[in-house]
């Protein structure tokens, strides 16, 4: 075993492979940075390349592809709040608001480093875990994976803040909207207005656009600030590295879970973020500062979801069925090289396996080494006036909702998905609590349903299941002992308490989608039903918590960070960006995305920012030849509006 | 480096085969154009990965030299890539449709959310598949013999859904009056075959590739035990032994001896249809049925080179398996046949669908 695994590492060190290794490197940085796009998006650069290369150098193309996207996504995270793929949701949640605080080069070189180890951790445990992990992913049916799923939504007890009433209601709506659909089980429609668009369900990316980059892009837009208040911090890039040198077992931890949540198919890339932040904020001594800017924050969630990838990669070559999403993509590229991924593979062509561990390890080391360098550059970014940068943020985050599902429907659920997130971020409820509701929402149907009709009842009683069970009620425990420090949502305005009518009146809009919720599903058949009734119910409890708790005027429920300005009568136009953002979207529908762009980027350059109209011209030209390139190189689609095609 | 010359060698051939032609076709040239190959599901998926190893002999063989993309549009399992297409599709033979069995089995059923009619397409290439039923060893049933141990038996199935791929195979267990409960939402099949491994599910099937790349490694280990092949199924409704188990019964085979009567009734009439649309006729390749006959002539001979290239078996390997491709007209006249289902078939699927699996029409 040891002379080949000496003999891959030989070829995967060969100038040949290195020079795939390190393009496809390239390609999930760039695919890792924009937001929305992930493995399969970089797959499409990549496969016209693929064919007649020789497998080895093939596969460590894709590894190189796949391994980085975790590694790049931090960028966008921490530089402007948006999360850059799944896997980077809670590097938000510290890794903004320390570049808020001018400490984007510590958060980025923190994070960078964690991933670097994790992806290293993630790869050492490949390596062992090939030959053995096939009766470990066996042990792990519908049963213990759905609870998992319900791990994953107590992690709602940490990440609710000062209101766990709150953070219920919020992942209760989560949970509403990720039902809307087609029921897994009976393949029944639900709540979906007859509207094609919404059988598929509300895609990730524009619940995630929607709720966080959107109300972030405006906030910042209302504040006229840089990205960063205050100047930069000397050294924050060996800080950063230091950072995480000083907490070895904190990497190491979060590695290990990385690679576990990873291995098992099914759960996927998208909690295991959330799972680490959870993690790190239960076994720390001091609270206080996260969702303010801890760096622990940012170490965290990046060690582990590096790792996740070499986690992922176990049941994609043992049993040819995909961990994630990017391994789907991985997936079809070995079968594209004649490469039939299976136990079979796994022992008879032990060379390519060790081909793809030794690529997944170089990948790691390349692509961290190549963020690092970059990171200083783009953390200067956080000191451009924010009114420059904000039309870039907009268009990036359409290209990314559009590339969804190339409806014209995305970016209009975007823009809903705008409002709710603006209302939801002003009034204090929690986003993480939301989005997690929403990630996990299918799996937990999908999977209960599965293990009732495996098992009957008796799946409670297995020792799995239990056992997830025990370490979920410690987290609950944990996560409400300690979690009241964590705030995702910054802080409220002293005049909160004047305006409680505005906060009944949104509380009001959840307990009408949670009825709404209960009504359409009285009707469906048993199967189809059930889930949407029982977290109606949990949504309408938490919603009406909320509102009575508001009425009483406690405190905890209490929020709204634009209160003064409401009480005086100032209006802090958030629905104003709102509505030009609508009616850009209106003018893509029309005449298409790029001539949208290339009218709303003058036009908001020069009105907002008061551009020099040359100065305006040249960020157009810029902008929209970075986005018309990107989608030339990656086969995407733009909106092309419905009057161009008229014309021509 | 092998590989690396195979697909040199398999341009050369096809344009050798190219210049062959009768100069009548090589009348329409797509130099300098992109055919755009719509394919209604996600990238790395079976469909995809067919369109993308055909795509680049698609160019090689097609006059002109076109650049073919794949465009994936996936949603509403295939439904919503497969519209999209019927209503944006030009006819000048740049923008072409993947389906899979799964887009047409919605159309056969009049699912409301269909807006594309098989009619207004015309096939240029069609790929079959197969597949094989097994069971776990744990039932001691090794052939038809053993039918009656198996009807006593509450046997969990692991679906993606009632309408999905696995619909003949449901009709197959149901016509031998086994006690099947399936589960539905598996991802793909792939889960499927992951529950059959745990011991969830007590019988299971796979397509072909996927029987001989993961399923016969269990079979050797002595954890599943094969029962039959689905069979072919040919325009007329016979039923053959597939080439890639041949050792196999057909389901019909395995019907009759198990039995001792040949299926017969619309239930089995049903199931020939369905799996004529579903497997005989998996894959396809269709066009505008409004594009000009010369471009509908030039994608017909640019298929029939590719499969007709001497290695194209070898290149082919078990993802497209061992099946006669069909190409032109032979494919489109199956496809039209296909898509013609008498009514009452129709109405005898969508009741059964109705009552057993609660599916509303």
């Amino acid at each position: 075993m040891f002379d080949i695994a000496l003999s891959a590492l030989g070829q995967v060190m060969s100038v040949g492979h290195l020079t795939f290794l390190v393009l496809g490197v390239l390609v999930g940085l760039i695919v890792g940075i924009l937001p929305g796009l992930g493995g399969i998006a970089g797959m499409s650069i990549l496969l016209p390349f693929l064919y007649g290369m020789e497998p080895a150098a093939a596969l460590g193309m894709l590894i190189g592809m796949v391994a980085v996207i975790p590694t790049g996504d931090t960028f966008t995270s921490v530089m402007m709040g948006i999360p850059g793929s799944s896997a980077s949701q809670a590097t938000v949640l510290d890794g903004f608001p320390l570049a808020k605080r001018g400490e984007a080069a510590r958060a980025l070189s923190a994070a960078f480093t964690s991933s670097l180890i994790g992806g290293l951790i993630g790869a050492l445990v490949l390596s062992v875990a090939i030959v053995m992990a096939r009766p470990l992913v066996l042990s792990f049916s519908s049963a213990e994976l759905f609870m998992l799923t319900l791990f994953g939504l107590s992690m709602v007890a940490v990440l609710s803040g000062r209101s766990l009433t709150k953070g219920i209601a919020a992942a209760g709506l989560g949970l509403v909207i990720g039902t809307i659909g087609t029921a897994p089980a009976t393949g029944e429609a639900r709540m979906t207005f007859g509207i094609d668009y919404l059988y598929d369900g509300v895609p990730l990316v524009v619940v995630a656009m929607g709720l966080f980059a959107i109300p972030e892009i405006i906030d910042l837009l209302k504040r006229g600030t840089a990205i960063s208040n205050s100047t930069p911090l000397g050294g924050g890039w060996m800080r950063g590295v230091r950072d995480v040198l000083s907490h070895p077992w904190l990497v190491a931890r979060c590695a290990s879970l990385g690679c576990v949540i990873g291995a098992l198919p099914g759960l996927g890339g998208a909690v295991v973020d959330w799972i680490a932040y959870s993690h790190v904020v239960q076994t720390s001594k001091d609270r206080s500062q996260f969702g303010k800017g801890d760096v622990r924050g940012v170490i965290a969630p990046e060690s582990a979801n590096n790792a996740c990838q070499g986690g992922a990669l176990i049941p994609t070559l043992l049993f040819g069925v995909p961990g994630s999403g990017s391994m789907a993509v991985f997936l079809g590229g070995m079968v594209l090289l004649g490469i039939q991924p299976g136990v079979t593979m796994v022992e008879t062509r032990l060379d390519l396996t060790y081909t793809i561990i030794w690529s997944l390890a170089l990948a790691n080391v390349v692509g961290a080494g190549l963020c690092v360098l970059m990171a200083r550059q783009v953390a200067r970014l956080t000191q451009v006036p924010f009114v420059f940068l904000a039309p870039f943020m907009v268009m990036i985050a359409m290209f990314a909702a559009f590339q969804a599902s190339r409806s014209m429907a995305d970016l209009v659920a975007l823009i809903i998905m705008g409002a709710v997130g603006i209302y939801i971020r002003r009034f204090g409820w929690p986003r993480p609590a939301l989005l997690i509701g929403f990630v996990l929402a299918p799996g937990a149907e999908g999977y209960l349903y599965q293990a009732v009709q495996f098992y009957g009842m008796d799946w409670l009683m297995r020792p799995g299941v239990i056992i997830i069970g025990l370490i979920t009620v410690v987290s609950v425990f944990l996560g409400l002992r300690y979690g009241a420090e964590v705030s995702s949502e910054g802080a409220s305005d002293v005049a909160d308490q004047q305006t409680r009518g505005r906060q009944m009146a949104f509380a009001s809009v959840l307990i009408a989608a949670a009825a709404f919720c209960l009504w359409e599903s009285i009707g469906l058949s048993f199967l189809g039903m059930v889930f949407p009734l029982t977290i109606g119910i949990l949504a309408l409890a938490g919603a009406l918590g909320v509102a009575f708790c508001i009425r009483r005027g406690r405190v905890a429920e209490i929020h709204d960070d634009d209160a003064s300005g409401a009480v005086s009568g100032t209006w802090s136009g958030r629905e104003m960006y709102l509505a030009v953002f609508a009616a850009l979207v209106g003018l893509v529908w029309l005449i298409g995305f790029v001539p949208a762009m290339a009218l709303f980027f003058p036009a908001f350059l020069i009105v907002a920012g008061k551009a020099r109209p040359l100065q305006a011209a040249l960020l157009t030209i810029g902008a929209v030849g970075f986005i018309s390139g990107i989608t030339w190189a990656m086969t995407l689609r733009l909106p092309s509006g419905i009057i161009p095609p008229l014309l021509f | 480096m092998k590989l690396l010359t195979t697909p040199i060698r398999a341009a050369l051939l096809s344009a050798a085969a190219m210049l062959a032609l009768p100069h009548a076709l090589t009348a329409q040239d797509f130099s300098g154009e992109t055919v755009e190959w719509t394919i209604p599901f996600g990238v790395g998926g079976g469909t995809d990965v067919w369109a993308r190893f055909f795509a680049p002999q698609l160019s090689q063989a097609l006059p002109g030299q076109p650049n073919v993309v794949v465009l994936n549009v996936p949603g509403g399992g295939s439904i919503t890539g497969a519209n999209q297409f019927a209503t944006r599709a030009s006819s000048d033979g740049l923008s072409i449709l993947g389906t899979s069995a799964s887009t047409q089995y919605p159309a056969i059923l009049g699912d409301p959310r269909v807006r594309y009619d098989y009619a207004d397409w015309t096939a240029i290439l069609a790929s079959p598949t197969g597949g094989v039923v097994y069971a776990d060893p744990k039932y001691g049933v090794t052939g038809p013999e053993g039918l009656e141990t198996l009807k006593a038996e509450e046997i969990r199935f692991a679906s993606q859904g009632a309408t999905a791929l696995e619909m003949p195979v449901l009709l197959a267990l149901k016509m031998m009056g086994l006690n099947i409960r399936p589960v539905f939402g598996m991802e793909s099949r792939g889960a499927g075959r992951l529950a059959f491994e745990r011991g969830e599910a007590g019988i299971d099937f796979q397509t072909s590739s996927a029987y001989l790349n993961s399923v016969a490694p269990l079979v050797d280990s002595g954890k599943a035990v094969p029962l039959f092949s689905m069979g072919v199924v040919d325009a007329e409704g016979n039923v053959s032994r597939d080439p890639s188990f041949p050792d196999l019964p057909t389901f019909v085979e395995f019907f009759t001896e198990a039995t001792g009567a040949a299926p017969e009734g619309e239930a089995y009439e049903a199931w020939k249809a369905l799996m004529i649309a579903g497997y005989s006729l998996q894959k396809m390749v269709v066009l505008p049925k409004d594009a000009p006959a010369e471009v509908i002539a030039a994608y017909t001979e640019a298929a029939r080179a590719i499969v007709n290239a001497p290695d194209f078996r070898e290149r082919a390997g078990e993802e497209i398996g061992v099946y006669d491709q069909l190409v032109g007209d032979e494919a489109d006249a199956a496809l039209q046949a296909a898509l013609t289902v008498d009514p009452a078939i129709r109405e005898f699927l969508t009741t059964w669908l109705s009552e057993d699996y609660g599916v509303r029409f």
